[in-house]
């Protein structure tokens, strides 16, 4: 008997097992990232059959489509999707694109990179993060397989590799960013700031503003830390925030701890003016979060649902339907990405049968002469080095949409 | 009497012979696959991490399964070898061109430091009964990674700059670079730019010198009064053993074989983070040595080596993949229980069990 149930159990593990593998078989094709590479591929293959020379570009990308910054990663796929089906029927150009889970860990990154390198990609449009960016770099730089990241903002990505290229901001320049705001429009806070300090994104923003802040004469009153494993009460340092009278805090951080760090101020009464950079985009799609706690946060991002422009409004109006929420930074970033590619690839003349290494070679050459108006900036230049010039845009929360302050 | 033991003896040699051989066999054959180019890329990718996740599950067999105590901080000992190690190979990599030679100077210093830090860890915890091994490295796992958080290193022609940072005030200008220096550790950016000079072949070697060091020891008198402490801590005391002193032996040789893990690892990424090696990784390597048997050092490394390509493998499932992950780890803990299983298993490998029941 006892026999009878152990086998029993295992056969309906297994089963078990079996039933997971095909739900997983099918789901994958209406869900998740391989969703959109099938939908290209078949909309590629479809355009393939009249026009002999409808080969596509393999784009590639990795970013983390599980584990905590699952919300980056998932909205930069989803709108490279968008914006690849979008070029794919506008049919100058045909692109396949793949997206590759790396949790945004470098080990897993590099991994992901390798699975997209033995699956032919031509072009890394990533990685989504700036830990896993730093690690893929050495090896695209090692390949020659011309990078662009959407998001991945540290400085170390693209330092000392001229294949790689960035559309957000880099950390510095939001550091400096938040600092010249706030001299210009917020001349007597007295600022707290919260950061992470075992996360490369959040102190290397905290480091450039603290420098930036002191050469403005902006007051620091306070500076509490945290780490990832201590992200879940903040009393302590508001506390002391409030204690030392301050009336903005600056908070250099991902959106998680930050919600933590809104709910909390409001249970205790205090309400001093919160003030992100781009990691506290995503705030408002965050599930079971009171949007109504994110009123008045300001946050300097390049891109802005509410823009009135037509291409954001569009963009906006297809992100929703197609996925039922508005869209964050990241997704624009992702969206201009490809767009981006499109150009470069056009401008320089490649086509889908050259090597990713000639592609390179190519795309390395005209980045910087190009100029791109994209959603989250017009005339988008890019240095050799890597590092994109457009203009910082400040945003204040009201209603649950980012309005321009003041209006 | 006599006989059985001469032939357990020769049973134990086989075993290790088979383990060597089989680790040999596979680095032929996939340096001849890799040499002929029908290796995948994605495969070629995971060869080094792979033996450093093999070098550390041995690591953490000699404490758990041979010592029988458990550690919960491995993965302290791995960060302290990564960022010795990549201090080590950044700081000569003018003065010593030869990538094999920097890595091999690299790894010995990680092991050194690695042993100092486990020898410290040590001189408290091995006197103490019971699971204060396990609270105490659990403890120790994450002060390690608040240290490196706070540590900034760099480089330039007046040698080594250090800065503890412990407020986080300081940022790298504070180390007060020359023009030609270099930034080597940025407190909570960790180690960028490194360069990732790890191959296999050093991987390979450093799964074999572990073996040599691991399956010798075992069988070394030191290793019999190990094993006798971890069988009955009584009575191996009531012989005369002085537990602590072997105790320390052991758990040492452990942290210096993980610190070499480490500095292997650390020198094949360009980006490495101390957050990478918290208490997750800690207990991923646990799960490598629990899976494979504990003592048990072949099992230590198929298992490694098959959880660590598992997840890679798993890739089409997309975001499923971790899901059929665990699935696949509870089934092979079930099978593995299974007395059925066992019983077929033990008919073809012989086990120590076995051997123990022919002997009485």
């Amino acid at each position: 008997m006892k026999t009878f149930k152990r086998v029993m159990a295992l056969v309906m593990v297994a089963a078990l097992c079996l039933c997971c593998f095909a739900a997983c078989g099918s789901d994958n094709g209406s869900t998740t990232t391989t969703a959109g590479a099938a939908e290209t591929t078949a909309s590629a293959d479809e355009s393939k059959a009249p026009a002999a020379d409808g080969a596509a570009f393999k784009i590639g990308s990795t970013g983390p489509l599980t584990g905590d910054a699952a919300i980056y990663g998932t909205a930069v796929m989803n709108a490279a999707k968008i914006a690849v089906d979008e070029i794919n029927a506008e049919g100058k150009i045909k692109f396949e694109f793949k997206a590759e889970d790396d949790v945004a860990d470098g080990e897993t990154a590099v991994n992901a990179y390798n699975t997209l390198v033995d699956w032919g990609m031509q072009i890394l449009m990533g990685p989504v993060t700036s830990g896993a960016a730093i690690a893929v770099g050495a090896k695209t730089y090692e390949d020659r397989v011309f990078s662009l990241t959407p998001s991945g903002s540290s400085t170390d990505i693209i330092d000392g590799k001229d294949n790689f290229f960035q559309v957000c901001f880099t950390d510095p320049n939001q550091g400096v960013g938040s600092a010249d705001y706030m001299a210009e429009n917020m001349k007597d806070a007295k600022v707290a700031v919260i950061y992470r300090n075992d996360d490369a994104y959040s102190q290397g923003i905290r480091d450039t503003f603290a420098k930036e802040a002191k050469a403005k004469g902006i007051e620091i009153v306070y500076e509490g830390t945290f780490t990832k494993d201590r992200s879940t009460d903040f009393s302590v340092q508001l506390t002391a925030a409030k204690n030392a009278n301050a009336d903005t805090i600056f908070l250099p951080i991902y959106y998680q701890p930050a919600s933590v760090i809104l709910k909390q101020a409001n249970d205790m009464g205090y309400a001093p003016t919160f003030f992100g950079v781009d990691g506290m985009d995503g705030i408002l799609t965050m599930e079971g979060f009171d949007t109504k706690l994110a009123e008045g946060v300001m946050l300097l991002t390049p891109f802005s649902a509410d823009a009135e422009d037509e291409r954001t409004q569009a963009f906006v109006a297809k992100y929703k339907e197609a996925y039922g929420e508005i869209p964050n930074q990241f997704a624009a970033d992702a969206y201009d990405a490809i767009f981006i590619i499109a150009a470069a690839l056009q401008e320089a003349g490649c086509t889908a049968d050259m090597t990713a290494e000639e592609i390179c070679e190519k795309l390395v050459a005209v980045m910087p002469n190009l100029k791109i108006d994209g959603l989250t900036g017009e005339g988008m230049t890019w240095s050799t080095t890597g590092e994109v010039s457009k203009a910082p845009r400040a945003v204040v929360i009201k209603d649950g949409v980012y309005v321009t302050p003041g209006k | 009497m006599s006989k059985a033991k001469g032939l357990n003896l020769k049973k134990g040699t086989v075993r290790n012979a088979a383990t060597y051989s089989i680790v040999i066999a596979a680095y032929v054959i996939i340096t001849i696959l890799s040499s002929t180019g029908s290796l995948k890329r994605s495969t070629q990718g995971l060869l080094v991490p792979v033996c450093c996740y093999i070098v550390m599950a041995l690591s953490l067999n000699l404490t758990v399964g041979v010592l029988g105590e458990l550690s919960l901080g491995h993965a302290g000992f791995m960060s302290i070898g990564a960022f010795t190690g990549v201090i080590v190979s950044m700081s000569l990599s003018a003065v010593i061109p030869s990538a094999g030679l920097r890595i091999f100077i690299a790894i010995v210093a990680g092991m050194i430091i690695a042993a100092f830090a486990g020898f410290l860890i040590g001189i408290p915890v091995l006197k103490l009964r019971g699971d204060y091994l396990a609270i105490v490295t659990l403890a120790f796992g994450e002060i390690i990674k608040e240290l490196i958080n706070c540590l900034l290193v760099g480089i330039d022609e007046n040698g080594l700059h250090f800065i503890f940072n412990p407020t986080g005030s300081k940022t790298v200008e504070d180390l007060a670079l020359s023009e030609t220096g270099k930034v080597i550790i940025k407190g909570a950016q960790g180690a960028t730019g490194t360069q990732t000079i790890a191959n296999f072949t050093a991987g390979f070697i450093l799964i074999l010198v572990t073996l040599f060091i691991i399956l010798n020891f075992v069988d070394s008198r030191t290793g019999r009064a190990v094993l006798a402490i971890r069988d009955n801590r009584i009575a191996a005391e009531s012989c005369g053993i002085n537990i602590t002193k072997y105790k320390m032996i052991a758990f040492v040789i452990s942290a210096s074989i993980a610190g070499a893990a480490g500095a292997l690892y650390g020198m094949n990424y360009s980006n490495l983070t101390s957050t990478k090696f918290d208490f997750n990784t800690s207990i991923l390597v646990l799960v490598f040595v629990v899976l494979g048997g504990l003592g048990n050092m072949l099992g230590s490394i198929i298992a490694a080596t098959v959880l660590y390509v598992l997840p890679e493998a798993l890739r089409e499932f997309s975001s499923y993949r971790m899901l059929m992950y665990a699935i696949v780890l509870i089934l092979v803990m079930l099978a593995t229980n299974n007395p059925k299983v066992k019983n077929l298993l033990s008919k073809v490998i012989p086990t120590r069990k076995k051997k123990e029941g022919a002997r009485k």
